[in-house]
């Protein structure tokens, strides 16, 4: 068995949520605190999430693409993004990013505001009532969004095939391995990949549950 | 050295309008719940803009509308006691009333008020791990480690059942008898206001009535909802009838006065205890029926009816046992007539 798949899922899983995690936790930070058109911002960072993955990876293909914004500009520079490893990150990522978003979000809105408004009181930075208030008291739910994220990257099959294409020892992730085993008819393959990815995705579903379960002591404790 | 206040404020069910000013005193703003006491706090604290008006401590301006001056929370320096505490749950208490010093004399300042506040043994225990007045004197001792000039304090014993809450009071009192800047209480129980505070402002729907001391309240509210709110239970639209002479609407009768009748006179109040058994040679005798018997832990309240189509109510002493029908007659003292403009 070629064990490509595996080692490129795995580097991009790994990137893909490395990336969401930083973005998604920089757009929720900023977007707590907007008033104004929060829902109309709100719905568009989450927009990569119910979009299906194919209308997901024709934006990127327009943004990315030879002719796209993005795209033009890295040509000058040589450098093509479309079927390339860094594809696959990309396209990972952007659909990883929302549940990152939402998850930390929703905690960061379910804090007690009178702590943030005692903290500023006490005459605390913002940076620091972010970093060593909100953000060590938002821990669970982060992780959990981190988990889910994790997941969904790894998961990830029709913005990556748009943008990154399918191509073997390249941008093959077990996803489209499975695909395209079974396009070949070639069961045995996609057993074996379908098993790696159940493996791997359950030890996540366990990891997601250790983490809800320590929130829910967290939380009764706290009362 | 004062703390001014004169802000307004449009809000969604009505207008926030208040003014008062406050010296090195314990000042209470005394209203119904969502009367806006809250916000008027939050103002002060600069967590809530207010439209216009003016916010001064001590020569400092905190907040001025006309010349656009608007400092930020951290920069105002006042210390806002919570409901709910709101101490840090991912810190010690050590670390909740540690964090916002600089580095130098952290430690000394910290180990100082942890003193203080009686807080030794608890320095590394996490707030969940306290009891309610364990996080009081927490959330205490981190406001004055943050040495605030104004201090406070919103309804912090309203959740609180009777017993725990008299204990709190009194610790919280001896804590605030050390400290020399402001304190501003906020709460909706008169008991509490009068313990507790010197002078005090009635709120009502926004509105900040004059301030005045808390016996000029207790004995001579000055409108309906101060006379409310200071507990009185018995209150009757009224109108003059002469320069001592009034006559009480709801309650159908003609009531006789010490002091001398305002032309502007609306209402009358007289406090559930201070009703009498008539006797033969009393003023102001209302004959009653009496529709229902309340006994209460340490007094009996009757719930009475005469001519006029408002339940009177009279409360006295169980151990004052008095013989009554169904009929009785009670004399309303007229020295202890409240009379509202």
């Amino acid at each position: 068995m070629d064990c490509t798949p595996i080692i490129i899922s795995i580097k991009t899983t790994a990137l893909a949520t490395f990336f969401a995690f930083i973005v998604g936790l920089f757009a929720a930070s900023k977007v707590r605190k907007i008033k104004k058109f929060r829902g109309i911002i709100d719905g568009l960072l989450t927009l990569p999430m119910v979009l299906p993955p194919t209308v997901v990876g024709f934006f990127l293909i327009l943004i990315f693409g030879k002719n796209g914004w993005i795209g033009s500009l890295l040509d000058k520079v040589d450098i093509s993004v479309m079927f390339s490893w860094q594809a696959t990150v990309i396209a990972a990522t952007v659909v990883a990013f929302p549940l990152m978003y939402r998850a930390t979000l929703s905690t960061f809105d379910d804090m007690d505001e009178n702590i943030i408004f005692a903290a500023r009181t006490l005459g605390l930075s913002e940076m620091r009532i972010f970093w060593t208030i909100i953000f060590p008291n938002s821990l669970s739910g982060i992780m959990a969004g981190t988990v889910l994220a994790l997941a969904r990257a790894l998961g990830e099959f029709g913005a990556t095939m748009m943008l990154a294409g399918n191509i073997k020892g390249k941008t093959q992730t077990i996803s489209i391995a499975i695909y395209t085993a079974m396009q070949a008819g070639d069961r045995q393959t996609a057993y074996e990949w379908t098993i790696v990815m159940m493996i791997m995705s359950f030890s996540m579903m366990i990891a997601m549950n250790y983490f809800n379960k320590r929130n829910k002591k967290i939380i009764k404790t706290a009362k | 050295m004062a703390l001014h206040v004169k802000i307004k404020k449009r809000l969604q069910s009505f207008d926030l309008d208040i003014e008062f000013e406050t010296n090195r005193e314990i000042f209470a703003v005394l209203g119904s719940s969502g009367c806006g006491k809250s916000m008027t706090l939050k103002c002060i604290a600069g967590i809530v803009q207010p439209d216009e008006g003016i916010i001064e401590l001590d020569g400092k301006v905190l907040f001025d509308s006309k010349r656009r001056i608007n400092l930020s929370v951290q920069q105002r320096k006042v210390g806002y006691l919570f409901q709910s505490f709101a101490l840090f749950k991912n810190m010690t208490v050590k670390k909740n009333i540690s964090c916002m010093l600089s580095s130098s004399d952290k430690n000394k300042i910290t180990k100082e008020y942890i003193n203080k506040f009686k807080l030794n043994g608890l320095a590394e225990r996490y707030p969940y791990e306290l009891s309610g007045g364990q996080q009081q004197r927490v959330a205490l001792a981190r406001i004055f480690a943050s040495q605030p000039k104004l201090l406070m304090l919103d309804e912090p014993f309203s959740a609180m059942d009777s017993f725990l809450k008299w204990q709190l009071e009194q610790e919280m009192m001896e804590l605030i008898d050390d400290y020399d800047g402001h304190v501003l209480f906020v709460s909706h129980d008169r008991g509490e206001i009068f313990r507790l505070c010197d002078r005090l402002v009635v709120m009502h729907e926004g509105k900040g009535q004059k301030p005045c001391t808390k016996e000029e309240l207790f004995y001579q509210p000055k409108t309906l909802a101060a006379t409310l709110l200071s507990g009185c239970k018995n209150i009757s639209r009224a109108r003059k009838v002469s320069t001592h002479k009034i006559k009480a609407l709801d309650w159908d009768v003609v009531l006789a006065t010490n002091s001398v009748v305002e032309d502007t006179i609306n209402y009358v109040g007289i406090r559930a205890h201070h009703i009498q058994y008539a006797s033969d040679n009393d003023e102001n005798i209302i004959s009653c029926r009496v529709q229902r018997i309340i006994e209460d832990a340490f007094s009996r309240i009757l719930l009475l009816k005469g001519k006029g189509e408002e339940i009177i109510r009279w409360e006295f002493d169980k151990n004052n046992i008095l013989e009554y029908q169904d009929e009785l007659c009670i004399t309303i003292p007229k020295e202890k007539l409240i009379l509202v403009s």
